[in-house]
């Protein structure tokens, strides 16, 4: 066990952002972000494209590097170069806008693949849990199907429980609803509220106004790489302060 | 026979527009094994050269009574040549296979992170891809001493050996190149869903990123064991036993003229009979896979 996991107590916030900053070479994308994220909580961060939405959130999980600040994960140091990867990636699920599930597999194989291959797990015990997973995504008897053969909401739902496999503490969601159509939105929203209201700390990018509304304990609006406004849904609908927020809402709602 | 009129929009399909098919749909089907060997070019083509063996025959015995005819010649030398083939069939496996082994791991290695590896594999794969197959060849039998000596046991290298390693090289780089870009094209978003599930990068190529280039390298990969095949005679001019250099003794032994065009016909056909079906294989495989995205 790493010394970072004793520092870290649950009255402590799970995710912690200070002053973080990122640039793909000279563009600066991310301009000081801080945010505190404690756990159970659900956060929506939304804001017009290219405002760093997605950068922060990948950040998280490390497939971005930042170029100053800090991301503390359960007390672990994100971007310290000594960083047990793994350690972290056990801690942070993602989801992914296109799904990104592997094709050569099959449903039951892609939720199983990452317990067994990477935690070592038994094999069976892993296939009884990603049985249950696939079950709670309410994708019973597709379990043999391979991702060409199920619909963009279906193979989400697999993106999802693939991710719960690994038990994590806290989820990503990258736009997960983006690619989807209208109709099958509904049933990958269904799956993260539920999610959400069994307490699992939530990160979510996302363009459903709505939903966003519905299950957010915290909404956080980015445009140009800062937080321009932020808190509980119900008061950042009804009374945005900010002008630049306001014309955002305006254009979306 | 082969060309279909490209289909008219069809006005009973609502919203039916002909631009948005694929352009492959207008080419012809995929052949089943029967049509794809017993077509009329195929049989024409095999036909042709049995014919013009047994045509060049008659035309060549004019005024030579009491010489063998040139199909008994043929089937006379058929064991020896058969034999010879199969020399050329064992080159082009083991080459094929040590080749493909090395490919796929230089091709590994060109898509590595780390920047002299990287532009190592690179250099190895360009400078074999651009080298003449002879000249391989050649190196291999110069550079290669006739026997090794391992743990004071001295071994011959045979030159059948030597060609199987010369040969290996350009096939390495050919397949280098196959996988370099068959594991570029797949989405990068591949990569990081494996990395954010804990996945090492090792562990990503093994499991994820490999099994989905198999499919896209298959066709390429056939093809070049085909035109390796067609390659192999390449190891007579080094002085290997193969059928060409067989086709050569067979020749001198008879001392005729007249069997030499129909002899050499009758190895291109050993040739065609056994490359064809892999090309024809190849074409159906790059048909099937093309359409599926």
């Amino acid at each position: 066990m790493a010394m970072t996991d004793v520092k870290w107590t649950a009255d402590q916030p799970i995710v912690s952002l200070k002053d973080v900053r990122k640039s793909y070479g000279s563009v600066p994308v991310l301009n000081g972000i801080s945010l505190d994220i404690m756990k159970g909580e659900v956060i929506c961060i939304i804001g017009p494209s290219g405002s760093g939405k997605s950068t922060l959130i990948r950040c998280i999980n490390a497939l971005n590097d930042i170029q100053g600040g800090s991301i503390l994960v359960e007390g672990l140091e994100v971007h310290d170069p000594k960083l047990d990867k793994l350690a972290l990636r056990k801690k942070v699920g993602m989801v992914f806008q296109q799904y990104n599930l592997f094709p050569h597999k099959t449903a039951l194989q892609n939720v199983m693949m990452a317990p067994v291959k990477v935690l070592k797990e038994n094999p069976a015990e892993v296939e009884k849990r990603a049985r249950e997973l696939i079950r709670k995504v309410r994708l019973e008897g597709k379990e043999n199907s391979y991702p060409g053969e199920l619909s963009g909401g279906q193979q989400q739902r697999v993106a999802i429980a693939r991710s719960l496999a690994m038990r994590p503490d806290i989820m990503l969601f990258d736009e997960v609803t983006a690619a989807l159509d209208p109709e099958t939105v509904k049933e990958v929203l269904v799956t993260i509220k539920d999610l959400a209201a069994e307490g699992m700390t939530c990160i979510l990018v996302t363009h459903e106004m709505g939903f966003a509304r519905e299950v957010a304990d915290h909404i956080y609006f980015t445009d140009k790489g800062v937080i321009v406004e932020h808190g509980p849904p119900a008061g950042f609908f009804a009374n945005p302060t900010d002008p630049r927020t306001r014309q955002f809402l305006s254009q979306v709602l | 026979m082969w060309l279909r009129p490209i289909p008219e929009p069809d006005a009973r399909v609502p919203g039916h527009m002909d631009v948005l098919l694929p352009r492959r749909s207008h080419q012809p089907p995929a052949l089943n094994w029967r049509e794809a060997l017993f077509n009329p070019l195929t049989l024409t083509l095999v036909f042709a050269a049995l014919i013009a063996s047994v045509i060049g025959t008659a035309w060549a015995q004019d005024g030579t009574p009491g010489q063998a005819s040139i199909p008994s010649v043929l089937l006379k030398w058929t064991p020896l040549l058969a034999q010879g083939f199969g020399y050329n069939i064992l080159i082009s496996v083991l080459s094929m296979a040590v080749g493909t082994l090395l490919g796929v791991l230089l091709g590994i290695l060109q898509v590595s992170p780390v920047f002299v590896i990287r532009k190592f594999a690179w250099l190895v794969t360009q400078f074999f891809r651009n080298a003449p197959w002879l000249v391989l060849l050649f190196y291999a039998i110069l550079l290669i001493p006739f026997q090794v000596t391992i743990f004071g046991v001295t071994m011959p290298f045979p030159g059948w050996l030597k060609a199987v390693i010369g040969l290996s090289l350009p096939v390495m780089a050919y397949m280098s190149e196959y996988v370099r870009g068959a594991i570029q094209s797949v989405p990068s978003g591949q990569w990081e869903s494996a990395e954010s599930l804990g996945f090492s990068r090792g562990q990503t190529m093994r499991m994820v990123i490999l099994p989905q280039t198999v499919k896209r390298i298959l066709p390429n990969w056939m093809n070049l064991y085909a035109v390796l095949t067609m390659a192999t005679p390449l190891v007579s001019i080094i002085g290997v036993d193969d059928i060409m250099g067989y086709t050569r003794s067979a020749l001198s032994a008879e001392g005729r003229p007249d069997v030499l065009i129909p002899m050499y016909l009758y190895v291109l056909c050993w040739f065609f009979i056994y490359c064809y079906p892999i090309s024809l294989m190849t074409s159906r495989l790059e048909r099937r896979y093309s359409v599926k995205l």
